[in-house]
């Protein structure tokens, strides 16, 4: 099992219940009943202050939960007939990303996203994640795709970044990245974009240059990770919480930043706790903000989403 | 220095001049150890007469070495930056901007304008290492998108020159989204043909290098410049090897295919003379 800290009182709330619970039933004591609903109504109650008071640093925890839905998760709960595609058709199949054609209620989407692993054997072969250039190469192609035949896209970021190694600079990690960027201004299909976990810097905007932008309730879309950012501006990468305070990185900061649209809410606890239910919120949010693009023209949706990045920035002007 | 700033404040600029390099005074290269006299090393473009050492230039020199005399005019330099996170590290950013500011009697990160090359008009936007790292915040993602409209508008060529440790963090998500917002302008830029020459000096990492540096129809590099994605400290911390000679420089770069070339200081003018005549006809 893997607990937050600020996991433990409501988990032993919800164990001291569970124990009554059997009490009540092996002796049929009415006062337990009563003592099981006060327990309850306790827990409810701490869980909402909890989770609607988490600090930065709590925040990415949650983002980062290793038992959060993943793009596959999505895929499987919440479309039909996919077929996943893979390769960049010049190097390899990154596998920290995935992308193919589905239907979603019955309407065709290419949905691209980050891919992390959930276990140790699974994340060596996913790289936690962290896409190399194939892997933004692989995700382009199949949006450019999608572009020439109208299918909309959707997007799922959560990505710790793109991954620094020797092999991803020799193949252009700046360059795949930039190029997405710009390619992606110029699709003439919807795009929605989703950070459902940890959106990491460059190497999640790479998927990120979309109509709309939402995040999941308890995601962190950030320009560094707190670890970096506390190395360079401490010189230590321990101090990764209070670089966390001064980022401003959560879903919450960013809508009030005006950055993204909209805030997908998660099931109390987090979307870990119920990933079905968190799923549907998710699939629900992507349906809406599709239903208010698809009446727009190939060039007025390239136009929409310029101005939407075009405004972006705050600054003075004397 | 010909710009219209320095007839607005000769006396700052001369001052911060001097500071950098005083005049008539001996400088160590760092490459190769040689002792240069100061004005030898000025009028060889600030390269090393001996190894040829590109030392780094800040905005005002290379608009000197790079425009016709007296024909670049800056643009949007009433732009600053605040404070949107009210971002706190072991100073305030507000406080740091400040200090910036009066250390280097530069108002951003980034010089934009129009000059002359060889009578042909350029836009241009040129980064200040010195100005924090030449990081990109609000400010520097706003000047290059006005730049490039104005390139749009005016159809005339445009040239970046990188000197940046990429997206700021005190700014946070407002400087990640300076990548997209300087990337998707240079979509429309390419789709009107006007072409666009992207010159990487060291160092150009991080978020600059993954957004408009890598986007040039031509990306060129100066010799030895440090050049890459990730900074070298966290990939070495990620996979534990050692990095191979000459990682992430121009020339490890060009020979994998991330360059279309590297080129001396002294080639610039005449090679962009040629190639802006190639691609965009007067």
């Amino acid at each position: 099992m893997y607990i937050l800290e600020f996991e433990k009182p409501i988990l032993a709330l919800k164990s001291k219940i569970e124990e009554l619970r059997m009490q009540q039933q092996t002796r049929g004591d009415e006062k337990l009943l009563k003592e099981i609903n006060k327990l309850e109504r306790q827990t409810k109650e701490l869980e909402k202050t909890t989770y609607s008071t988490l600090n930065p640093w709590e925040k990415t925890l949650l983002a980062r939960h290793p038992k959060r839905p993943y793009t596959l998760d999505f895929i499987e709960h919440c479309t039909t007939e996919f077929t996943q595609l893979h390769g960049d058709r010049n190097f390899r199949d990154d596998p920290a990303i995935i992308g193919g054609l589905c239907r979603i209620d019955g309407q065709p989407f290419m949905v691209v996203g980050h891919q992390k692993g959930r276990n140790t054997q699974d994340n060596v072969k996913r790289n936690f994640g962290m896409p190399h250039p194939e892997g933004y190469r692989k995700a382009l192609r199949l949006m450019r795709m999608a572009s020439r035949f109208k299918v909309p896209i959707l997007s799922l970021i959560d990505t710790p970044g793109a991954y620094p190694g020797i092999g991803a600079e020799e193949r252009g990690q700046s360059e795949a990245i930039a190029v997405s960027l710009r390619e992606m201004a110029a699709l003439e299909t919807p795009i929605i974009a989703i950070v459902t976990g940890e959106g990491g810097s460059g190497g999640a905007i790479a998927l990120g240059v979309a109509n709309r932008v939402l995040m999941y309730e308890h995601s962190i879309y950030s320009v560094i990770s707190p670890e970096g950012c506390a190395g360079i501006l401490f010189g230590d990468g321990t101090r990764a919480q209070e670089a966390a305070q001064s980022l401003r990185y959560s879903a919450q900061d960013l809508l009030s930043f005006h950055l993204i649209d909209e805030i997908i809410p998660e099931p109390l606890g987090g979307a870990h706790v119920k990933p079905d239910e968190a799923l549907d919120q998710l699939k629900r949010a992507a349906l809406s903000h599709f239903n208010d693009l698809r009446g727009l023209t190939g060039p007025q949706l390239v136009e929409d989403r310029y101005q939407k990045f075009r405004k972006m920035g705050e600054f003075a002007e004397g | 220095m010909t710009s219209w700033l320095t007839k607005l404040a000769p006396k700052l600029l001369s001052t911060d001049a001097k500071k950098n390099i005083p005049a008539g005074v001996w400088i160590k290269c760092p490459e190769c150890g040689e002792t240069l006299y100061s004005k030898d090393l000025d009028k060889n473009l600030k390269v090393c007469l001996l190894c040829n050492y590109h030392f780094r230039l800040t905005a005002e020199e290379r608009i000197e070495q790079l425009f016709d005399e007296n024909s670049f005019v800056e643009m949007d330099r009433g732009l600053l930056p605040i404070d949107p996170l009210k971002f706190v590290d072991s100073k305030k950013y507000k406080d740091r901007i400040k200090q910036t500011m009066a250390k280097t009697k530069l108002n951003e990160s980034i010089t934009s304008g129009v000059g002359k090359i060889k009578e042909r008009e350029v836009a241009a936007a040129i980064f200040n290492f010195r100005y924090m790292g030449g990081s990109m915040g609000s400010v520097a993602g706003e000047k290059i998108t006005r730049v490039i409209e104005l390139a749009l508008k005016r159809r005339i060529p445009l040239i970046i020159v990188s000197a940046s440790g990429g997206a700021r963090m005190q700014e946070g998500a407002f400087s990640l989204m300076q990548m997209a917002k300087t990337s998707a302008a240079l979509s429309r830029l390419a789709q009107e043909g006007i072409p666009y020459i992207s010159l990487m000096t060291d160092p150009t990492t991080g978020g600059v290098s993954a957004s408009f540096a890598m986007l040039g129809d031509i990306n060129m590099a100066e010799p030895g410049a440090l050049i890459g994605f990730a900074g070298a400290r966290v990939i070495q911390q990620t996979i534990k090897q050692n990095l191979p000679q000459g990682f992430q420089r121009s020339e490890f770069l060009k020979e994998h295919g991330q360059l279309d070339l590297i080129l001396e200081r002294k080639d610039l003018r005449d090679k962009l003379t040629e190639l802006f005549g190639m691609l965009l006809p007067t």
